[in-house]
């Protein structure tokens, strides 16, 4: 929602107040559709773990849990320098608004950077599905699975790849954008009258994190009673 | 045409301490997926999410004070992915025979 | 000044000639000139939908297949599909005379985000480039539904760049919905009410409520569709375990609601045209409002009654088929209400009027059928035959099509400030109703003996029946083509329009036709009621 410019009140607002109004309602209705856009992707989840409720179980074992844990931890941190910065932004203290997103972007980048860990970890033990999936007398016996289960594990990894690469997009996308936005705090774009774009993008940053809290267990911790 | 709310200024402290249970939450759902809750394990487990999206929600988005409007955005959200997922599973739990065997 | 009394010349200054050049409109955040924009990228799919349609009339003139082979035919019905729904029928309101008319019926400058505006018409433009691309070579042929396995598997056609295509044009969809969401909650002039507004608001708001809670859906099934075609994972892959019927769960959660994004704009038109052309305000105006979103949310309770011979649990297909009568209860609603606001208005027929009848009366036809296929026992019987074609072609071009037309005539004057010919604008709606009967209704009896939809051949019996329709489907296309002839021939040669050339009420007719780049001289203030046909118009309100 990039819709502000050097001088904050566009045109065809009447006040600032009804400009600030009409973008937040309008991430919220963007966001709404984000939920939609997940959810296709939840309900396919939610539909064949029922059917193949042990396969994903076994299959899940085989995900560092531990690393899961650390990206959830780094990624509620991320969101809390957001909302920091937002804050910050708010009271119009740019240079620190500007600091809190640049925290937020290495958080970020550390969530990525332990992301493509995990996926390399996936490569090497040709768990990709279609791309790179091992012989089934390798996987099978590296999921604990036999028979027709080591074909259905490939459900589990493309949903698991499908599910973490999309939402590791939004994050793809997430960075740029607040790189900018710490640029133009840093430079005092940011008023206590204006600060909408930072607390736009930290409701979109937000709503990444929440992704993530849901992908968290239903991926990474099932199974392991 | 304005709601007063947007312009509320949270005070820092309410963030700190729900990061501190954003953190304990994610304690919990990795001790309670240790446990075996029987048929309740996936409950618990997004039990414990939703309890953590919602303070997300809350607090982080200032959905708390935000309009009645953006709360009803939110409800809308939730309540159609829902309608998705619940009538989707109304019909693979009802069908007699198995998916795929 | 009253409208009357205005002189028969078009301002000096207007949105069309504010500026010139072809940046002027390729990075325009007009509204209404990014509505242009729309109008002629929709025609162009329009027409793209079109031949193809002439395709497949003219190889079932005969029994045979001897005009084109199998497999051509499954891409003629496919890219017919994929044209006329997703290039055209779904953005062919909103996109257009929602874009033009919002702003200006609710008192403001411009939509709420005119970049996004703009953004959403090349989302569409890449989309539809994206399709283009597929058609060079050589289309696709899954049908436009997309249905696994055979899409992720089997077919070997040009399947994913159209996916990419609608994947991108989706968005455009759901960009303009979050638009016109903000737009009319924050953006109405003082004293406009909610239950001021006119209903054409009413039904966009409905509309952009699907199109942003339905359409991410189908994006997402189109990627997942797309990445097992490209990069081979197993979403939908029975071999994996997968079940392809989950793809049309996901697939109809959108497309059913999808009807509506096309119907329901019509509606809005309908409404207003049989208020305006009845002299008389609307009858029963909170419940076609309240219909309107009925219809919206009731819409994502039944995609099920697509599917009822699939594999789908029985429990699961009754449930369906029971929430789809329900459909039927804001629909008659409005039906009912029209049909009131006729009896003793002042009821006149000109062309616009002529397309609202023609709504009417196809919409109740297309709606009735309707419940004979949410009718599981019956549904069974027609699935997959021409009485399922024969219904939604009812609803999307009987109903749709219809109302855009007459939305695009009553609206006309507005946009261009000049005046279509009525004999000829007349003629060709009388053709179109005419021919699109005689296409579409041999079509329910041919469905209802038996003939499969998706084949290019079928036994001698039905031939009579299929000739009446191909003959049918060339006075259509007649009918199709007068408009944007005499259209077209009117924005240099029409008669000047004044402001309100109808005699309407709403704010739209009381700005200059056509009007300034920012609308308004200043903000309209709202005083009266919606639709005071007893009161005399309000003057207009002059640059």
């Amino acid at each position: 929602m990039s819709e502000a410019h050097s001088t904050p009140l566009q045109h065809h607002f009447t006040s600032l107040e009804q400009q600030k109004d009409a973008a937040t309602l309008g991430m919220w209705a963007f966001l709404v559709q984000e939920v939609l856009f997940f959810g296709g992707m939840f309900t396919a989840y939610t539909v064949y773990r029922n059917q193949h409720y042990s396969v994903f179980e076994a299959c899940s074992h085989h995900l560092d849990w531990k690393l899961g844990a650390f990206n959830t931890a780094v990624l509620i941190g991320s969101s809390l320098t957001m909302a920091l910065a937002v804050h910050a932004a708010a009271l119009g203290k740019g240079r620190a608004a500007a600091l809190w997103l640049a925290a937020t972007i290495g958080l970020g980048s550390i969530f990525l950077g332990v992301k493509v860990v995990e996926y390399h970890e996936k490569w090497e033990h040709q768990l990709i599905p279609g791309l790179r999936w091992g012989p089934a007398e390798e996987v099978g016996p590296a999921l604990h699975l036999s028979g027709a289960d080591v074909d259905r594990a490939q459900l589990y990894f493309s949903l698991y790849f499908g599910m973490t690469g999309l939402h590791a997009l939004h994050m793809i996308i997430g960075i740029p954008i607040l790189a900018w936005l710490a640029w133009r705090a840093w430079a005092g774009h940011f008023t206590t009258e204006y600060s909408t774009p930072v607390e736009m993008t930290g409701l979109y940053w937000h709503f990444v994190d929440i992704v993530w809290i849901f992908l968290f267990p239903l991926l990474y911790l099932i199974g392991h009673h | 045409m304005s709601s007063g709310g947007s312009h509320h200024v949270v005070s820092v402290w309410a963030y700190l301490g729900v990061f501190l249970a954003l953190m304990a939450f994610t304690g919990i759902t990795v001790w309670a997926a240790g446990q075996d809750f029987g048929v309740y394990n996936t409950a618990v487990a997004v039990g414990i999410a939703v309890a953590k999206a919602t303070m997300v929600v809350l607090i982080f988005m200032h959905v708390k004070w935000g309009t009645k409007l953006t709360q009803l955005f939110v409800v809308a959200g939730v309540v159609f992915l829902l309608i998705l997922i619940a009538i989707t599973m109304s019909d693979y739990i009802s069908r007699p025979w198995p998916i795929m065997q | 000044m009253s409208a009357a009394s205005e002189t028969r010349q078009l301002p000096r200054e207007h949105y069309l000639n504010a500026e010139y050049g072809w940046r002027s409109w390729l990075f325009t955040i007009d509204h209404k000139r990014i509505a242009i924009l729309y109008l002629a990228s929709i025609t162009v799919a329009f027409f793209i939908g079109g031949a193809y349609a002439t395709a497949i009339r003219l190889e079932l003139v005969t029994p045979p297949g001897d005009l084109v082979l199998s497999e051509s035919y499954n891409k003629l019905f496919t890219m017919h599909g994929i044209y006329m729904i997703f290039f055209f029928l779904i953005p062919s309101i909103p996109a257009t005379l929602g874009n033009f008319l919002i702003p200006l019926m609710i008192g403001a400058k411009d939509l709420a985000f005119p970049r996004i505006n703009l953004l959403s018409w090349y989302l569409y433009v890449i989309g539809l480039l994206f399709v283009l691309y597929s058609t060079a070579h050589g289309g696709l042929d899954t049908g436009w539904t997309f249905y696994t396995p055979y899409s992720t598997q089997f077919s070997h056609t040009a399947v994913n760049s159209a996916a990419v295509g609608i994947f991108i044009a989706g968005f455009s969809s759901i960009l303009t919905g979050l638009n016109f969401i903000v737009t009319i909650h924050k953006m109405r002039a003082p004293g406009l009410t909610w239950f001021r507004l006119p209903l054409f608001v009413w039904a966009h708001y409905a509309t952009s409520i699907i199109q942003i809670l339905g359409t991410p859906v189908v994006a997402v099934t189109i990627l997942l569709v797309a990445l097992e075609r490209i990069f081979h994972f197993g979403f939908f892959d029975p071999n994996r375990g997968g079940d392809p019927i989950l793809f049309q769960h996901l697939f109809w959660f959108y497309s059913h609601p999808a009807v509506y994004i096309m119907i329901l704009p019509s509606m809005g038109v309908v409404s207003e045209l049989v208020t305006c052309f009845s002299r008389k305000k609307v009858f029963g105006y909170n419940f076609i409002a309240a219909s309107s979103l009925a219809i919206a949310v009731i819409g994502f309770l039944v995609w099920g009654h697509h599917m009822f011979i699939t594999g789908q649990s029985v429990y699961a297909g009754m449930v369906f088929s029971a929430l789809s009568f329900l459909v039927a209860i804001p629909s008659a609603i409005k039906v009912f209400n029209w049909t009131a606001t006729l009896y003793r208005g002042s009821v006149s027929w000109q062309t616009p009027m002529l397309y609202a009848f023609g709504f009417i009366g196809l919409f109740t036809i297309g709606g009735l059928t309707g419940l004979f296929l949410a009718t599981l026992g019956m549904d069974v019987h027609v699935t997959d035959t021409y009485f399922v074609v024969a219904h939604f072609h009812y609803i999307m071009v009987g109903g749709a099509i219809m109302g855009y037309l007459g939305g695009l005539h009553y609206w006309w004057p507005k946009i261009t400030g000049r005046l279509y010919q009525e004999w000829w604008a007349r003629v060709s709606a009388v053709l179109i109703f005419a021919g699109f009967n005689l296409t579409f209704l041999p079509q329910f009896v041919l469905g209802y003996l038996g003939m499969p939809r998706r084949y290019h051949y079928y036994p001698d019996e039905f031939q009579v029946l299929n000739v009446m329709s191909s003959a049918g489907a060339s006075i259509l296309a007649i009918g199709y083509v007068l408009p944007m002839i005499y259209l077209a021939w009117s924005m240099r040669y029409g008669a000047i329009a004044s402001s309100n050339p109808f005699d309407a009420t709403g704010l739209e007719w009381r700005t200059p036709s056509p009007p300034p780049t920012h609308n308004f001289p200043g903000t309209p203030v709202v005083e009266e009621e919606v639709y005071d046909y007893a009161s005399p118009r309000k003057e207009a309100l002059l640059v």
